[in-house]
């Protein structure tokens, strides 16, 4: 497993880039590979979704999809898409310190 | 070439079919290409525009009939001859069972996975040449459809993407 340094601590991250343990995450390397992604700064919509899928993959232990952020996350797709542009869920999850979704919804 | 340059940028579905498993991987198709930040269409032609009629997309089925890979009760239970497909009611039947399978992957029923594609920057249309064979008007169909497209239209649109016909 590699590791690297992210804002001051040291993650374990797959060949992609993504966290392999969600609890090493911090708002702080959220915010380091949100620019990486080129999100940039992350607003009040940003930490709503990262929240929303933190919080539920905590409790489902399963990725959710684009629907669900939408129907249990009360996110609209429309700006899920507009937050985080080209790969919506991919780069959301990344950001929140998750895995690599493997759903195609 | 640079694996950029290598990369699917747009994509032009063809939804042609209008059962159920004609429908889904379209939808699923244009939806997967949009969450990879690919440009994604769809152009509903003949019976795959059943897929955007509003009074008829939330009774699409899977056809029992004249398909040798449907098995019962479930995809590794005992195959379906077509006789059988046939009996009234086995279509919704097959349907239902599928559609809870489906509930489970988070995959949405027709309407919804519409409005999702839609909201996702996904375009649909629907084809000149059937809403005229099927005496159809923009009221017949669902609000995401934006637009009837000739095929020449429809080629116009797809510069520059890959053409995926279902």
């Amino acid at each position: 497993m590699a590791t690297r340094e992210i804002a001051g601590t040291t993650v374990e991250v797959n060949d992609e880039g993504y966290l392999t343990n969600p609890d090493q995450w911090n708002e702080e390397i959220a915010k380091v590979i949100a620019r990486e992604e080129g999100i940039g700064e992350l607003t009040e919509g940003h930490w709503k979704v990262v929240k929303f899928l933190r919080d539920d993959f905590k409790e489902k232990g399963v990725m959710p999809t684009i629907r669900r952020v939408k129907n249990a996350g009360g996110i609209p797709t429309k700006d899920l898409y507009e937050l985080f542009p080209e790969g919506p869920l991919k780069k959301s999850s990344k950001v929140a310190g998750l895995q690599k979704p493997a759903s195609c919804i | 070439m640079s694996e950029e340059q290598d990369r699917i940028k747009k994509v032009s579905i063809v939804c042609s079919k209008g059962s159920l498993e004609g429908i889904y991987p379209a939808l699923i198709m244009a939806n997967g290409a949009r969450m990879e930040g690919i440009e994604a269409s769809i152009f509903f032609t003949f019976f795959g525009l059943y897929a955007v009629l509003k009074k008829f997309n939330n009774k699409i089925k899977i056809a029992t009939v004249g398909n040798p890979a449907m098995r019962v009760p479930d995809a590794k239970g005992m195959s379906l001859p077509t006789i059988l497909g046939a009996i009234p009611g086995m279509s919704a039947f097959a349907t239902s069972m599928m559609s809870k399978e489906m509930e489970k992957l988070d995959i949405p029923p027709i309407p919804e996975f519409l409005e999702m594609i839609h909201d996702a920057g996904g375009h649909l249309y629907a084809c000149k040449a059937t809403v005229d064979m099927f005496h159809l008007t923009t009221d017949d169909f669902c609000d995401e459809v934006e637009r009837v497209l000739t095929v020449g239209e429809f080629y116009e649109l797809s510069a520059g993407a890959q053409i995926i016909f279902t």
